[in-house]
């Protein structure tokens, strides 16, 4: 079995070589690596379903409380067919989607200007690490005294947990820039506009988007915390309503559902990453 | 178009440059004079290296010239007018590989383009891979800088800093990171260009040998206060064509002498910082 010393110190091709041997060319045991690569990936989820499904069957752990995975699976096609998971899904996909998207919205100018001027930057970055550093669940009360317990206060703890890292993240990729970039923009003698639309910006990009994942994965966790609180839908109130009234396979088809929706969310912003960072190796 | 040589280029009159500094622990400010009555002239269109040791204020001088920064006195010129800021009459060239990461290497000499402006997309396309070719890279127009050697990276920098054809090209010990084969190709490369495009050069180095092979005259600095000392007219003979010039006697003589002017020993750091009153 390959080793990880094995697999990272392989030989590779230098740039001179690369091109000598054709476009787009990877050495056969590349080739060979990552075909084995997805067909173990795939084995490792096939046995996790496997021991979901045998465990609770042959009595390993009390399968009242864990449901074998058909039973899941059947309690979601259950939901999924009578529309009740749609209503959920729905639900939690308006107000994480809502507050995100008003997150990024915000936090990337905001970012951008807090960081184009240092003294600004000064003034507001203790600030910021305090808000930071308060837990968005924990200001959950605040928010449903403030806006209700409706969605403006579902709405608002999303844009909340996921403002921070969007922000700081974009301050952080903005402040952080290549010196000797701005050197080379300021001898082509580029407008402090041009310079940031052509190259402060292409060059944060990266770290913002890491603030973009992050704040992507923060969405779905506060939100589902926040339905298990104060709601009549979503997937939140799915999972604790069903553990409630003892419909376990329906719990855990729920929690399927939200880790679905947090790896198509995940998968979907790395997609969205690589696509503007196709530049990096 | 060495014939042209002659009429002064660029001027620096007396320049001096002091920074501010604070030592650690100590409360009081200092100054600390990086240049202290530097007098240089470079002609049109030769290319004159700046040769010293490490520190003593070679980059100075360039971020002077290229109007990144302004003298505390003294004069900087180019064809008589002071220099007051960074201008498309001067292109740099920076020891750091300076280019977009995010752009390839023909988009990156198309960022320059863009900079000037005034042709249209197709145009500058066109006009950058003429640049590309021009440092041997045809092959490599789609490659991102993270695909390319420290060498290749270079030749585009100098390709992106010739492309909109200035006429002063500053370069910041431009070679230094490479190793010592690519140095010298770069460096019979970069002879060939200026052949090519008469381009005033401005050189800076630390090396010996890489001052007297590119240099038609090398000003040697001596260290705090950077000043230039000595300049050196370099006669060698350059048409011969594949023969080594760097074996040669007269090479060997100039390298001995620039040598023995950097080889005076520098006074002490504390020497040249004045406590302010």
């Amino acid at each position: 079995m390959p080793s990880l010393l094995a697999e990272r110190t392989e030989t590779q091709l230098n740039p001179r070589q690369a091109q000598a041997a054709g476009p787009r060319v990877r050495t056969e045991r590349a080739g060979r690596a990552r075909a084995a690569r997805w067909t173990r990936g795939l084995l490792g989820i096939v046995a996790l379903g496997v021991v979901w499904q045998l465990a609770p069957t042959y009595g390993l752990v009390d399968p009242y409380f864990v449901s074998p995975l058909s039973e899941v699976g059947a309690a979601w096609w259950d939901m999924l067919t009578s529309g009740r998971l749609w209503e959920h899904l729905s639900a939690s996909l308006v107000r994480s989607a809502g507050g995100f998207l008003l997150a990024v919205a915000i936090a990337i100018p905001l970012g951008t200007a807090i960081a184009w001027y240092p003294p600004v930057r000064q003034l507001v970055s203790p600030v910021l690490e305090l808000f930071r550093n308060t837990a968005a669940l924990a200001l959950l009360p605040v928010f449903v005294l403030v806006l209700g317990i409706g969605e403006t206060s579902k709405i608002a703890i999303v844009l909340y947990a996921c403002f921070f890292p969007i922000l700081l993240n974009t301050i952080s990729g903005v402040e952080s820039v290549d010196k000797q970039l701005l050197r080379s923009a300021r001898v082509l003698g580029l407008s402090s506009a041009t310079t940031f639309r052509k190259v402060v910006f292409p060059a944060a990009l990266p770290t913002i988007f890491t603030g973009i994942r992050i704040a992507g994965a923060a969405a779905i966790l506060v939100l589902i915390a926040a339905e298990m609180i104060g709601a009549t839908a979503g997937l939140g109130y799915l999972i604790n309503y069903s553990q409630y009234n003892f419909l376990i396979p329906q719990m855990y088809a729920a929690i399927l559902t939200t880790t679905a929706l947090g790896l198509a969310v995940n998968y979907g912003l790395v997609a969205l990453e690589r696509r503007f960072s196709r530049w990096r190796s | 178009m060495a014939s042209l040589a002659g009429a002064s280029k660029i001027a620096l009159r007396d320049v001096r440059q002091v920074f501010r500094v604070r030592a650690a622990g100590d409360r009081a400010a200092h100054e600390f004079v990086a240049l202290d009555g530097l007098d240089l002239d470079v002609r049109e269109g030769e290319i004159l290296t700046l040769v010293g040791p490490s520190g003593c204020g070679k980059s100075t001088v360039l971020d002077l010239v290229s109007g990144l920064s302004t003298p505390t006195a003294g004069a900087v010129e180019i064809d008589g007018r002071p220099v007051s800021g960074p201008g498309l009459d001067r292109g740099v060239v920076f020891q750091q590989y300076t280019l977009l990461p995010w752009r390839t290497a023909l988009g990156n000499i198309e960022f320059a383009l863009e900079a000037v402006g005034g042709r249209r997309k197709a145009e500058r396309r066109r006009v950058a891979h003429e640049y590309l070719e021009l440092v041997g890279l045809t092959d490599f127009a789609d490659r991102y800088p993270h695909e390319l050697s420290g060498g290749m990276k270079q030749r585009v920098a100098i390709a992106r800093s010739l492309s909109y054809q200035p006429e002063v090209l500053l370069m910041d010990e431009p070679f230094g990171a490479l190793d010592a084969q690519t140095r010298e190709r770069l460096q019979e490369e970069l002879v060939q260009i200026w052949r090519r495009t008469g381009t005033t050069i401005v050189f800076i180095t630390h090396d010996i040998e890489e001052a007297v092979f590119l240099g038609q005259r090398v000003a040697v600095m001596s260290t705090r206060p950077g000043k230039v000392v000595e300049i050196i007219n370099v006669v060698l003979d350059r048409t011969s064509g594949d023969a080594d010039i760097r074996s040669t006697a007269e090479f060997a003589a100039y390298r001995h002498q620039i040598w023995g002017h950097l080889r005076q020993p520098a006074p002490a750091y504390r020497a040249e910082v004045h406590r302010v009153a």
